[in-house]
C-alpha cells in the first residue's frame, strides 16, 4: 500500500550543498482537475489509499487520522480545504505526508504527479481573478505546457482551528 | 555554544545538585571526612575547568570557596553552620553564573567582591560576624545529627555503571520500537492465517524479543524519584531558617522509579506540598515545646510502587488540620450547609481543602499561601491520571498521598463503539459497565430531555456519546440496546452511553495534532494492535461539555435523590444470579450488593492465606464462594462487593448470569452454611446466599463494635422472618450501626419497659402478636421511646400503605431490599443526633 519507496522523496533532509536546488523542487498533485504543487522539502512520504479514522467534532476539512509506521498523521482533504466539491464515491485519494512544526499531516489529493524544478523567477503572481478561496493558499502560478500550476502554501493550508 | 562549554555546563549542573545535598549532610555531621572530600573535589573541579575555559568570575568564587574547604579538610578550621551558609551562598552564585552562561554563552556581569571577602575572612580564621552568628546558632540550635549514612560513604569511591544519553535518542528508540511492535503484530496476523508455516517458530521468537525490547526501552525512560527530590533538602533548610522552625527532612524510597515525563509533571506540586508542610503544617519550636513534642518537626517523603502506580506520601508531624476552622470556612463560602457537614466524616471535611480558592491559612506568608492552593495541586495531579488524598489528625500531623500512574506513555483503556466509530476510554475513570435495553436489562429513562439510569437506587445522569460527538446516523438506533460506562469525575458519577463495548487494551497515549487541540472531548489518540488509529476520550472533558462537572455534587446529594426516587415495585425482589462452584446457580438480592466489579486478576494480592485487593483506597478482603475455585492468572475476576464506606468485602464468583425480578418463595430444605435456602428462579432451583455468613468469613470481627469513637448509633430491628432478618441486619451493621433484633412488636415493647435505649427503630409491618402499626402506635403513645424515629419496612409500599404508616407514627416507609434507601433513611433519621 505504501508507495513511498517508489517516489523520489526521502525523509532525510538533503545535504546542505544542494539546498538552493532542492528548495526549488516541487511535487505536483492534482485536486479536482487542477494542477498544484508543494515544495518537496516539506514532503515526508507519499502514500496510496489509507484507512482513515474519522475524528468527530473536527473541522470539516479534517478527513481523519491515519497510521504511518507508528506515527499518527492528521489528514486534511485538499478538496474540502480549497472549497471544491467532494470526491465521487469510489474515487480514491492519495496522501502527501508533510511535516509542519514537528507534526505530520497528510494532504489528500486525487493524484500525485512528478517532481519538477520550478524556479522562483518563473513564477507569476496570483491573477487578480483567482477565486478568493484560493488566494489564501496560493503562492503563485507557473505555466506548465498548456496547463497552469498553482503553488500551494503548506503552512497556510494547515492553519486550521486556531 | 561550543561543545566544550556545553559539556562543562552539564557536568557543573550535576555537581551543583549534589553539592547542596552534600553540604547539608556535612552540616549535620561535620566529622564526615568522605562528604567533606566530595565537596572539596566538586568545587576544585569547577575551579580547575573554568580556569581552563576562561571564566574569571566563576573561577574567583570557586577559588575563595576552595580555600575555606581546604582548611576544613586539613582540620585547621572547624566546620561551622555559619561557614556552611557561606559555602552554600557560593554554590548559589555558581548556579547564577552557570544559568547566565547557559542563556547567553558568556558570564553575566556582577560583583562577587563581598562574597569573596567573606570567604577569605572565613579562611583567615577571623570572620567575626559570621562566627559570632554561627556560634550563637550552634548554642541555641544543636543541629540534629543524623546517622551517617553508609551508602554515601561508598558511593564516592564506586563509579556508577551509567552513561549519559541524550533524551532525543531515547525518544527515537521508543518510536522505532513502536514501529517494530506494529510490524510484528501484522506479521502475527498473517501467520495466523497460514497453518504450519515454516516461519511460525522464528516469528514466535521475534515476537518475544520485540516485547522484551519494548520493556527495555520503556525502562530507559524510568528515573528514580530521588532526582525530583534533590532540591528539597536545600529548600527545607532555607525554609526552616526563614520561618524560624526546626525541620528534619526524611526521604524514603528515593530509588523508586517512574517515567521521566511523569516526574517532570509532579515536581512542582511536590515542592508546593513540602512548602505547605513546612509553613502551615509544622509549628514553631515554642509551640511544639508547649504541645509536648520534640522541638524539631519532621517532614517525611515516602515513595513506593503499588500495582501499576507509584504512591508518594508527604507527611508531617505538625499541628494537623483544624476541622472546626475548615467547617467555618466551608459554611462561610457556601460550599455546604451545617446539616450536610454534620453527616460527613472528618476525612470528608478535610477534603474541602482541595476545593478551588480554599485556604485556611489565617495569613498569607511569603512561603506559601500565595493564592496557589491545594486545588491547583489536585488539578495538576488529576491531569496526569493521578489522585490525591489526605489523612490528618489534629496535633498529630497531616499526610498527603499522591497516586500516579508509573508512565503516561502506556495506559489501560476500554475500547467502545458509538455511531460506528471506535473510541478508547481510559480505564482509570471507569467504575463499571452496565448493559441497558434488551429484554430484561435496566432501561434508560427520561426526565424531560435528559436521560437517566436507575442504578441500585441512584439516579445516574447519562451522556450519549453518539449525540455528544454528533455521530447521529439514523434516529432509529437511539433507544434500543447499549452499554453504560459508569464514570467518576471527582465526586460526580455519570454514565456514558455507547453502542458496543470491546475489550480493554494497553494503549500508547499520543497527543493530538495542534489543529485538533480545541476539541476538549479527547485527551489524545493512539494506535491499536490492529494498526488503526483511535481517539482517546477525556471523561472530564465530556463532563465539562455537558455541564456535569460544574455542579461538583456534594457528597450527600446523591443519597437524598435515592431516598425520594426509589419506591420500587411491589412484592417482587430483584435477584442477582451468578454461578460459583458446582450445583445450582446462586442468587443474592441485588439490593444488598454495593457494587459489581470485574477485577483485573493482576490486582488481586495475597496476604498470608487471605486474598485482598486495593479497592478505593483501602484493602478489601476477597472471599471465594467456592473454596475449590482457582484464581485466574490473567484476565478478570467477577466480584460482588458488599458493605460500603470503611468496610467492604468482595465475594469472588465464577460468572455473573443475570438480574431477575421474582417473587421470593423460600424453601429451607437442604440447608447448608452460607445459604438461607433455595427458591425457584426461572424454572431452576437456585441457592440463596446468606450474606451475613460470608461477611463473617471475610472479617471475623465484621459485626464487632469497633472503630470510630466507640459509640455507634443503636438500631432496633423488629422483624419476624429469619430470612429477612438475615438479609437486612448485615447491611445495617456493615454501615456502622449497632443492631438488636426482636421478632415482633410485643418483644420490642418489653425491651422498652426494661429500659433499653435505641436511636432508631426499624420495623416490619406484618408480624405475629403485634404488627408494625400496633408497635408504632404503642411507641408514640408515650414512654422513653416516644420521640424515636421509626422506619417501616414492608414488601408493599403503595401510597395508601405509606399514608397508613405515617398515621400510625412511622417517620419513613421503605420497601424491603432497598438497601440504599434504607441506609439513606437511617442516616436521615439520625442526622439531628449526630449534629448534637
Amino acid at each position: 500500500m505504501q508507495t513511498n519507496s517508489a517516489t523520489p522523496t526521502d525523509h532525510r533532509a538533503p545535504p546542505p550543498a544542494v539546498n538552493s536546488e532542492a528548495a526549488s523542487m516541487m511535487l505536483t498533485l492534482t485536486v479536482a482537475g487542477q494542477l498544484c504543487a508543494v515544495p518537496v522539502l516539506a514532503v515526508r512520504d507519499v502514500l496510496g489509499v489509507q484507512v482513515i479514522t474519522r475524528i468527530p467534532l473536527a473541522p470539516p476539512e479534517v478527513a481523519g487520522s491515519l497510521n504511518l509506521r507508528g506515527r499518527i498523521v492528521t489528514a486534511v482533504d485538499l478538496r474540502s480545504r480549497l472549497g471544491l466539491p467532494a470526491r465521487e464515491p469510489g474515487q480514491v485519494a492519495m496522501s502527501v505526508v508533510v511535516e509542519v512544526g514537528g507534526e505530520l499531516y497528510s494532504l489528500l489529493a486525487d493524484q500525485v504527479g512528478e517532481v519538477l524544478t520550478l524556479h522562483a523567477e518563473d513564477r507569476a503572481p496570483n491573477p487578480q481573478t483567482l477565486d478568493p478561496a484560493w488566494k489564501e493558499f496560493a503562492l503563485g502560478v507557473h505555466r506548465q505546457g498548456d496547463q497552469l500550476l498553482v503553488l500551494l502554501d503548506v503552512d497556510q493550508l494547515l492553519a486550521l482551528g486556531v | 555554544m561550543d561543545d566544550l562549554l556545553a559539556d562543562f555546563l552539564t557536568e557543573t549542573n550535576e555537581g551543583l545538585t549534589s553539592l547542596d545535598a552534600a553540604l547539608l549532610q556535612l552540616e549535620r555531621n561535620p566529622a564526615n571526612v568522605a562528604v567533606l572530600s566530595e565537596v572539596f573535589r566538586t568545587v576544585h573541579t569547577i575551579k580547575g575547568t573554568c580556569g581552563f575555559l576562561g571564566l574569571p568570575r566563576l573561577e574567583g568564587v570557586a577559588h575563595a570557596a576552595e580555600n575555606v574547604l581546604g582548611l576544613w579538610r586539613d582540620g585547621t578550621l572547624p566546620v561551622t553552620p555559619g561557614g556552611i551558609t557561606l559555602i552554600l551562598s557560593a554554590a548559589d552564585r555558581f548556579k547564577q553564573i552557570v544559568a547566565g552562561l547557559e542563556a547567553t554563552g558568556s558570564e553575566p556581569v556582577g560583583d562577587d567582591g563581598p562574597l569573596k571577602a567573606a570567604l577569605d575572612a572565613a579562611a583567615s580564621g577571623e570572620a567575626p560576624v559570621v562566627d559570632a552568628a554561627a556560634e550563637a546558632a550552634t548554642e541555641a540550635a544543636p543541629i540534629p545529627i543524623a546517622e551517617p549514612q553508609a551508602e554515601t560513604a561508598t558511593s564516592g569511591s564506586n563509579a556508577p555503571q551509567t552513561m549519559r544519553v541524550a533524551v532525543d535518542v531515547l525518544e527515537d528508540l521508543m518510536v522505532l520500537v513502536s514501529e517494530l511492535v506494529l510490524t510484528r503484530n501484522q506479521l502475527m496476523q498473517l501467520a495466523r492465517a497460514e497453518e504450519n508455516a515454516a516461519f511460525a517458530v522464528p516469528l514466535q521468537r521475534l515476537s518475544q524479543i520485540t516485547s522484551d525490547l519494548q520493556d527495555g526501552v520503556m525502562k530507559t525512560r524510568m528515573q528514580p524519584i530521588g532526582n525530583a527530590w534533590a532540591k528539597l533538602p536545600r529548600l527545607v533548610r532555607d525554609l526552616s531558617n526563614d520561618l524560624g522552625k526546626r525541620i528534619e527532612l526524611e526521604m524514603r524510597g528515593a530509588d523508586t522509579e517512574l517515567d521521566r515525563q511523569v516526574m517532570e509533571l509532579i515536581k512542582d506540586p511536590l515542592t508546593h506540598m513540602v512548602r505547605n508542610s513546612a509553613d502551615h503544617g509544622l509549628e514553631t519550636p515554642e509551640q511544639r515545646r508547649n504541645a509536648g513534642k520534640k522541638e524539631t518537626g519532621r517532614i517525611l517523603l515516602n515513595a513506593f510502587h503499588e500495582g501499576g502506580h507509584i504512591v508518594l506520601q508527604i507527611g508531617d508531624d505538625g499541628r494537623g488540620l483544624n476541622t472546626d476552622r475548615i467547617k467555618t470556612k466551608v459554611i462561610a463560602q457556601g460550599l455546604a450547609t451545617e446539616a450536610e457537614l454534620a453527616t460527613m466524616s472528618e476525612r470528608e471535611i478535610h477534603r474541602f481543602i482541595f476545593r478551588a480558592g480554599f485556604s485556611t491559612a489565617a495569613e498569607v506568608t511569603s512561603v506559601s499561601g500565595r493564592g496557589v492552593g491545594m486545588d491547583v495541586v489536585k488539578t495538576n495531579i488529576e491531569r496526569i491520571g493521578g489522585t490525591v488524598d489526605l489523612a490528618s489528625r489534629e496535633h498529630k500531623g497531616t499526610t498527603f498521598s499522591i497516586k500516579i500512574p508509573l508512565t503516561l506513555a502506556i495506559a489501560a483503556a476500554l475500547i467502545v463503539e458509538a455511531g460506528g466509530e471506535r473510541f478508547a476510554i481510559p480505564q482509570a475513570g471507569v467504575l463499571e459497565l452496565v448493559r441497558v435495553g434488551g429484554v430484561d436489562g435496566p432501561k434508560v429513562e427520561h426526565i424531560k430531555d435528559s436521560a437517566v439510569l436507575r442504578l441500585r437506587g441512584q439516579l445516574l445522569p447519562l451522556v450519549s456519546l453518539k449525540t455528544l460527538l454528533r455521530l447521529e446516523t439514523a434516529q432509529a438506533t437511539t433507544e434500543s440496546e447499549g452499554f453504560v460506562v459508569v464514570t467518576q469525575i471527582g465526586q460526580q458519577l455519570f454514565g456514558i452511553v455507547v453502542d458496543r463495548v470491546f475489550d480493554t487494551e494497553e494503549i500508547v497515549v499520543k497527543p493530538v495534532a495542534p489543529i485538533l487541540r480545541h476539541i476538549t472531548m479527547f485527551s489524545g489518540n493512539t494506535i491499536l494492535g490492529d494498526g488503526s488509529v483511535i481517539m482517546i476520550l477525556d471523561p472530564s472533558g465530556i463532563a465539562r461539555a455537558t455541564g456535569l462537572g460544574i455542579e461538583g455534587g456534594t457528597e450527600g446529594g446523591s443519597m437524598q435523590d435515592s431516598a425520594t426516587t426509589t419506591r420500587r415495585n411491589e412484592r417482587n425482589t430483584a435477584l442477582l444470579l451468578f454461578r460459583a462452584g458446582a450445583g445450582a446457580p446462586k442468587a443474592v438480592p441485588l439490593g444488598l450488593i454495593a457494587r459489581l466489579e470485574n477485577l483485573d486478576a493482576a490486582r488481586i494480592e495475597r496476604t498470608g492465606e487471605n486474598l485482598v485487593v486495593q479497592y478505593r483506597g483501602t484493602l478489601m478482603p476477597l472471599v471465594p464462594l467456592d473454596t475449590y475455585m482457582t484464581l485466574p492468572e490473567t484476565g478478570h475476576q467477577p466480584v460482588l462487593v458488599f458493605g460500603d464506606g470503611d468496610r467492604a468485602m468482595g465475594l469472588m464468583v465464577e460468572e455473573i448470569l443475570d438480574v431477575v425480578d421474582v417473587s421470593l418463595e423460600m424453601d429451607a430444605a437442604g440447608l447448608r452454611p452460607g445459604f438461607l435456602g433455595s427458591c425457584v428462579v426461572a424454572g431452576r432451583v437456585t441457592d440463596l446466599l446468606d450474606t451475613g455468613y460470608w461477611l463473617k468469613q471475610a472479617q471475623a470481627d465484621w459485626f464487632e463494635p469497633a472503630q470510630q469513637n466507640g459509640s455507634k448509633p443503636r438500631v432496633l430491628v423488629a422483624e419476624d422472618s429469619d430470612f429477612f432478618r438475615n438479609l437486612i441486619v448485615p447491611a445495617i451493621m456493615a454501615a456502622g450501626y449497632d443492631v438488636v433484633t426482636v421478632s415482633n412488636g410485643r418483644e420490642a415493647l418489653r425491651l422498652r419497659d426494661a429500659g433499653e435505649r435505641f436511636d432508631v427503630i426499624i420495623s416490619d409491618i406484618n408480624m405475629p402478636e403485634m404488627d408494625g402499626f400496633g408497635l408504632a402506635r404503642a411507641v408514640r403513645e408515650g414512654g422513653a421511646w416516644a420521640e424515636l424515629p421509626m422506619i417501616a419496612l414492608s414488601g408493599s409500599s403503595s401510597p395508601a400503605d405509606v399514608e397508613r404508616g405515617r398515621a400510625a407514627g412511622f417517620s419513613d416507609y421503605i420497601a424491603k431490599f432497598d438497601r440504599d434507601a434504607l441506609l439513606a433513611s437511617l442516616q436521615h433519621c439520625l442526622q439531628p443526633m449526630l449534629a448534637r
